[in-house]
């Protein structure tokens, strides 16, 4: 069985969900982190699969864009999650309520 | 010469702006004679402008385009010429007086600089709708005369009675305006240009219809202007305004703008002389009628005021009959005596703490002697006695009138000089004369400062000598612009039993006056009387304007507030309420929790989604909806 586009694509849609249900469920900010990433690689497979379906670079350009910026992002991230944790000895997102509207 | 142009043009606004600069803090000298100094400036370029006009010159600049859009063109254009340096001289001279005797009338008061801005801010306006090239140039001159005259009337703001005239003479004004935009609009509709030079060009190719109605629109405005009825009213009120307003602004300028607009536009009025019939008997009418007013009233200013009214008909007879040169030559002489006339009325409130009933007075010819001369010669010249300037200029409508069969008018216009000597002297005989009856009142009168006696005389000389003196060089000037047609009564004899039997006339209704007004006796009877009552309520003009348009104008506001309240701003609530209801509802998504704010962080995305989905889903099968639906 040939592979296409739209494997691809389901692939990618399946990803998106599962980060996405992550991104609802998990109260763990590590494992937020984690769907997060699933999130922007879903996103990276459709482009780079549309990018090579078309013969257009761009798409695939714009997936290293978004590898670069989200291992910036996590390396942000995960710093400010190391000084949660010292101060407050816990990465609960249940506990992080200072931000009230 | 072109620099004698701007300075006359520009200095006003200049001593107008120094003074707006100081217009809050107390009185500094330096304002009043900065102003007054700047005013003079402008005299003097007036005069050498009038020099060379009488040479034969005349100057037209365009200082820079105002408007240029498809075929519209209007430039700040200005023009002297024969008919503009005349209004420019009435204007110089008498603001240049007004403005020196005001630095003594307005001696005690708190706002001395922003009295100073204003005036002559008046001045800078009245000069750019004098020398304006076009009608939209004169139409801003004639809205800035507007403004400073609601400032000036309403000077005294702290006075309910003084806010209230202000607004009654601008909102008079404003329907009248509009008349005259609507005059403007079609000049410009039907011969594509608002200069005047093209206007006079291609008028006499208008249809006649347009021509009338055009000159019609055209002098409603200048009855709001010119307070001639039924737009009257707000001049007696616009007396509420300190005296030096009245005397410039009310008597020898801006009220005058009216027949400067019908003589400057002098070439339309003569293709509609229907039109000139209308405005004719109008003239007469109020001449008359502001007449009878002035005879009874018991308020200075107000019979000054009148006095004006009943002028400027006159005025308006000359220029309605097609004689734009003899209206304009009474408008000049109008300008000299009456402003005389008003500043001497202020030097008398001055004395009598500002008290305007003339029976309280009396005898003060004794205290007041500079002031009693000015004044009494100063009626001699309203009257029109041989040899002031107002027999040389009212005599003359008197004989346009005659000598154009128009024997009514005439009529009206004789018994009118009879009127004008008598109220002129009776209130110089009240407040001159007789016993000394304000002493009951407790005044104790004083003679103005001497400067301010000084200041009035030139116009003095002026009121006296520019009938006999001018007349000559004037008619050589200004009819090489206006049409010349001299006004004789063929038969001597006719004529000079109608100039004597006017003087004797006159001078009989003078010496009535003294007679009767010397000892300030009240006929009670007469005074109960009905004309006496009619004359004294105006008409009931005021009363009747109040009650058919003033108090349903409140009642319709009343009940638009009402919609306004019930309606408009209901509606406008209930949507600012909305959002204040869902903001209190969903207030609580904010709870600080990063987990459940994500959860409505994706709501918020599969919403966007499913409508952006749906949106492109309807747009693409439209056809198909749109046959599903029956279409």
């Amino acid at each position: 069985m040939e592979i296409t586009l739209t494997h691809y694509l389901v692939l990618s849609t399946v990803l998106f969900a599962i980060g996405l249900i992550g991104v609802m469920r998990r109260k763990n900010l590590l494992m937020l982190f984690f769907a997060t990433e699933i999130l922007l690689n879903s996103v990276n497979i459709a482009l780079v699969a549309i990018s090579h379906f078309y013969g257009d670079f761009t798409g695939q350009m714009f997936a290293f864009f978004i590898i670069a910026i989200a291992a910036s992002e996590v390396a942000v991230g995960l710093g400010l999650l190391v000084l949660w944790f010292k101060r407050y000895n816990t990465i609960d997102l249940d506990n992080m309520t200072s931000m009230k509207g | 010469m072109e620099m004698y142009l701007y300075i006359a043009l520009f200095a006003p606004l200049v001593g107008s702006l120094t003074a707006g600069l100081f217009g809050a803090q107390k009185k500094t000298m330096f304002t009043g004679l900065f102003a007054s100094g700047m005013l003079f400036a402008s005299f003097v370029s007036s005069l050498l402008l009038l020099i060379q006009v009488i040479q034969g010159n005349t100057y037209h600049v365009e200082m820079m385009t105002w408007i240029a859009t498809g075929d519209l063109y209007v430039p700040f254009g200005f023009v002297v010429n024969q008919v503009t340096v005349t209004m420019m001289m009435v204007v110089t001279t008498v603001s240049t007086v007004v403005h020196v005797y005001s630095i003594g009338y307005m001696d005690h008061d708190k706002a001395f600089n922003r009295f100073f801005a204003y005036l002559s801010a008046f001045v800078f306006s009245m000069m750019v709708l004098v020398m304006s090239d076009n009608l939209l140039g004169l139409f801003i001159g004639w809205e800035g005369v507007g403004v400073c005259s609601w400032l000036l009337i309403g000077f005294w703001y702290h006075k309910e009675s003084a806010t209230w005239a202000a607004n009654e003479a601008f909102i008079m004004n404003r329907i009248a305006d509009l008349a005259m935009l609507v005059g403007i609009f079609i000049i410009y509709w039907n011969l594509g240009t608002l200069q005047y030079d093209g206007i006079f060009a291609v008028i006499g190719g208008l249809d006649h219809t347009i021509t009338v109605t055009a000159a019609a629109f055209l002098f409603v405005g200048a009855m709001g202007k010119s307070a001639q009825f039924p737009l009257h009213t707000w001049l007696a009120d616009a007396m509420e305004g300190p005296t030096p307003v009245s005397a410039l602004i009310h008597a020898a300028t801006m009220v005058t703008a009216g027949v400067y607009l019908v003589v400057r536009m002098n070439p339309m009025y003569d293709i509609v002389p229907e039109v000139g019939i209308v405005i004719a008997s109008l003239g007469a009418f109020v001449a008359m009628f502001a007449a009878s007013m002035a005879l009874v009233n018991r308020d200075m200013k107000r019979i000054i005021a009148y006095s004006t009214l009943s002028q400027l008909g006159y005025m308006f007879v000359a220029a309605g009959l097609g004689a734009y040169w003899v209206a304009l030559f009474h408008l000049m002489a109008h300008a000299f005596f009456k402003a005389l006339l008003f500043l001497g009325a202020g030097n008398v409130m001055h004395a009598m703490s500002d008290e305007l009933d003339p029976f309280k007075m009396g005898g003060l010819k004794k205290t007041m002697k500079g002031t009693w001369i000015m004044m009494t010669l100063a009626s001699v010249a309203l009257a029109g006695i041989f040899p002031f300037a107002g027999f040389f200029s009212k005599d003359l409508i008197l004989e346009v009138a005659f000598v154009e069969h128009h024997y009514i008018l005439y009529t009206v216009l004789l018994v009118t000089a009879g009127l004008t000597a008598f109220y002129s002297f009776r209130l110089a005989a009240l407040i001159f004369h007789g016993e000394e009856r304000y002493k009951l009142f407790g005044f104790h009168p004083h003679e103005a400062y001497k400067y301010m006696l000084v200041a009035m005389s030139p116009l003095l000389v002026l009121a006296i000598i520019a009938g006999f003196l001018f007349k000559g060089t004037y008619f050589e000037m200004v009819t090489q612009m206006l049409p010349s047609l001299e006004y004789h009564v063929h038969n001597h004899l006719v004529y000079w039993i109608m100039t004597i039997g006017t003087q004797v006339f006159v001078i009989a209704a003078i010496v009535y006056a003294y007679k009767k007004y010397d000892d300030a006796k009240i006929d009670k009877k007469v005074e109960e009387g009905f004309f006496y009552q009619l004359l004294f309520n105006q008409y009931y003009i005021p009363k009747i304007y109040d009650e058919v348009f003033a108090k349903p104008y409140a009642e319709l506001s009343k009940m638009m507030w009402k919609v306004d309240n019930t309606v408009v701003d209901a509606t406008v609530d209930g949507i600012a309420n909305v959002f204040y209801g869902t903001a209190k509802n969903t207030h609580t998504m904010q709870d600080g929790n990063l987990s459940s704010m994500l959860k409505w962080m994706v709501i918020g995305l599969v919403a966007l989604l499913v409508s952006a989905a749906v949106f492109i889903g309807v747009v693409t099968n439209a056809d198909a909806i749109m046959k599903l639906l029956g279409h």
